[in-house]
């Protein structure tokens, strides 16, 4: 069985979010990039099926669609353990145009579960998984807690409202991940980094796709009004605040 | 042309989410000066399907089939673009949930058309057909163009208003045939008997200052008085004191109810990120500088122990309990 984690490369969660030329672009100015968490999950998940022998997982491939800038988040993902990466050396325009081009990566080099994290933490479209789907015409399942290997087959797991289902598809499959899926990120220990660097990283040149979205414009969210407290021995006095201006008690 | 919503049930009936999706979507179609088809899946009576006309739907479209009883992400996508196709659709709306997520992108590309997912607004212009939606994890708000002919749309959940807009409801039950499915369930487990925290109009949320798991019953309480869904926050969660499914943040749930009420919560950048759409939010405290507090409308500086129990009292004094 073989494996592909599709990764995005994000902001670190904390960078403090600022726009450029006149609010149309993010501005990447002393920004320090991560693998996005979702998708830092899906790989360690990917890892640990790898480690257990009775899954009979094969190898890890890791994705992702950028520039040469982004080669050290793709080693990152070689020295928590996947054992090679693909580059499509083209800006993510859009989520419709990043599923084209990982679409004909899965074209090339056949996989049987493809892993995307639930969202990307920088445009939160919860796309490019469900797109790659189609464009190959293979089942995905959406919303995916746990996801296990018996006997060469998958048992996934996968949130509904109020509950959770345990569902099968037939490989090859798209997985969209989200909490559960993975305890806690694996960390690249000194011995994988050592080993990443001469990990291959196979770069693809990109196809031709129009994006049909384009981000215009970015605002910041509105700023709150300042907190109005209340004290600590007197509680009854926010219920009254809360009826009265909110009225939603 | 029609603007198309679709519209998930849950066991044959619809709920707050639905009627925001279709009063949304009857808005866009005013605004396009067309009118709003509604398709939903599975057994639905003719009384709940005609419930959408209330808020503005001028046909509901019941597609039936065995097939159809679980979520299966590809053939919902196929019978939903039947009706897009058979209807004219030019924009779809869908829910920007579990089942939605699933749909959305894979009805994007099947009928190359743009998905602006997560919107929170009408439509800023109509053309270009631009709409906003939350970026960088609610650190910004974002201006979307959707290029193509045809446009869907995922609205977030709780970001616009039932609005009442009674129509003389067409419905169309159509039995349909539909392929077997690729997925097999085996197996539900359903929380029973529990507020679902993403319907939740008030979510009462515990964080690492409530120290111990022993001391979650105020909350509990506190949350019952209030029909309040229970949350917690991530450390709260890892460390096994509340259920996973509790977990509000960016990396658990993302929600947006109308009242947020943290409990012992500093507010870590993560955690903000899943509550920020909030549309107040209460803080209890005993640090003062605990960013929580910024994004706070209403704050106690105060030991959640101590300050949990007088608010039960107060709340019982004002219900009269």
């Amino acid at each position: 069985m073989k494996i592909l984690v599709c990764i995005s490369h994000v902001p670190d969660t904390t960078t403090k979010v600022k726009f450029v030329e006149g609010n149309t672009k993010f501005d990447t100015n002393g920004v320090q990039w991560v693998i996005n968490p979702w998708d830092e999950l899906s790989l360690t998940r990917a890892l640990e099926l790898k480690d257990d022998a009775g899954a009979g997982v094969k190898s890890v491939t890791v994705a992702h669609v950028g520039n040469a800038t982004t080669e050290p988040t793709i080693r990152k993902a070689l020295a928590i353990g996947a054992d090679d990466a693909i580059r499509v050396n083209a800006e993510p325009v859009d989520a419709y145009f990043v599923a084209a081009q990982l679409a004909e990566v899965v074209k090339k080099e056949q996989f049987d579960i493809i892993m995307f994290g639930i969202e990307s933490s920088d445009y939160n479209n919860s796309a490019v998984g469900g797109m790659l789907a189609e464009f190959l015409n293979l089942p995905s399942v959406s919303a995916v807690s746990n996801l296990k290997i018996e006997n060469g087959k998958a048992a996934i797991t996968r949130e509904i409202d109020g509950g959770k289902e345990t569902v099968t598809v037939p490989t090859p499959f798209v997985a969209i991940v989200q909490k559960g899926i993975a305890k806690e990120p694996r960390i690249a220990a000194m011995r994988g980094i050592m080993m990443a660097r001469t990990k291959p990283i196979r770069v693809y040149e990109p196809i031709a796709i129009e994006p049909l979205t384009e981000y215009v414009e970015f605002e910041m969210p509105k700023p709150r009004a300042a907190c109005k407290f209340v004290d600590a021995e007197n509680p009854k006095e926010l219920i009254a605040l809360l009826q009265n201006e909110t009225k939603l008690i | 042309m029609t603007v198309l919503v679709y519209t998930e049930n849950w066991e044959g009936k619809f709920k707050k989410l639905s009627f925001e999706l279709v009063s949304y979507a009857s808005k866009v179609a005013e605004m396009m000066a067309t009118t709003t088809t509604a398709v939903t899946l599975g057994e639905v009576s003719d009384d709940e399907l005609k419930v959408l006309g209330k808020y503005g739907a001028d046909k509901v479209i019941c597609l039936k089939n065995e097939n159809l009883k679980n979520l299966d992400s590809q053939l919902y996508t196929n019978a939903i673009a039947q009706v897009a196709q058979a209807e004219g659709s030019k924009v779809i709306v869908i829910a920007n949930n579990n089942s939605g997520k699933a749909i959305a992108p894979r009805l994007s590309v099947k009928l190359k058309a743009a998905l602006g997912s997560g919107v929170s607004q009408l439509p800023l212009s109509l053309s270009p057909f631009t709409v906003y939606k939350r970026a960088f994890s609610g650190g910004a708000f974002a201006h979307v163009v959707l290029k193509t002919d045809t446009k869907i749309i995922t609205l977030a959940q709780n970001s616009f208003d039932v609005v009442e807009n009674i129509k003389d409801v067409k419905v169309e039950k159509v039995d349909i045939q539909v392929e077997a499915p690729q997925t097999a369930v085996k197996d539900v487990q359903k929380q029973s008997g529990k507020r679902l925290l993403t319907d939740a109009e008030i979510v009462v949320s515990g964080g690492r200052g409530m120290k111990s798991p022993d001391n979650w019953s105020p909350l509990v309480e506190l949350a019952e008085l209030l029909g309040a869904a229970t949350a917690c926050s991530r450390p709260v969660s890892d460390e096994g004191w509340r259920p996973p499914e509790e977990h509000a943040g960016q990396t658990g749930k993302i929600i947006a109810p109308n009242l947020y009420i943290a409990v012992g919560i500093s507010g870590a950048t993560q955690h903000i990120a899943g509550v920020s759409g909030s549309k107040y939010i209460v803080a209890i405290n005993n640090d003062k500088s605990a960013p929580i507090f910024e994004v706070a409308q209403y704050g106690i500086v105060g030991d959640a122990q101590k300050v949990l129990p007088k608010l039960v009292e107060a709340v019982k004094e004002l219900k009269g309990k």
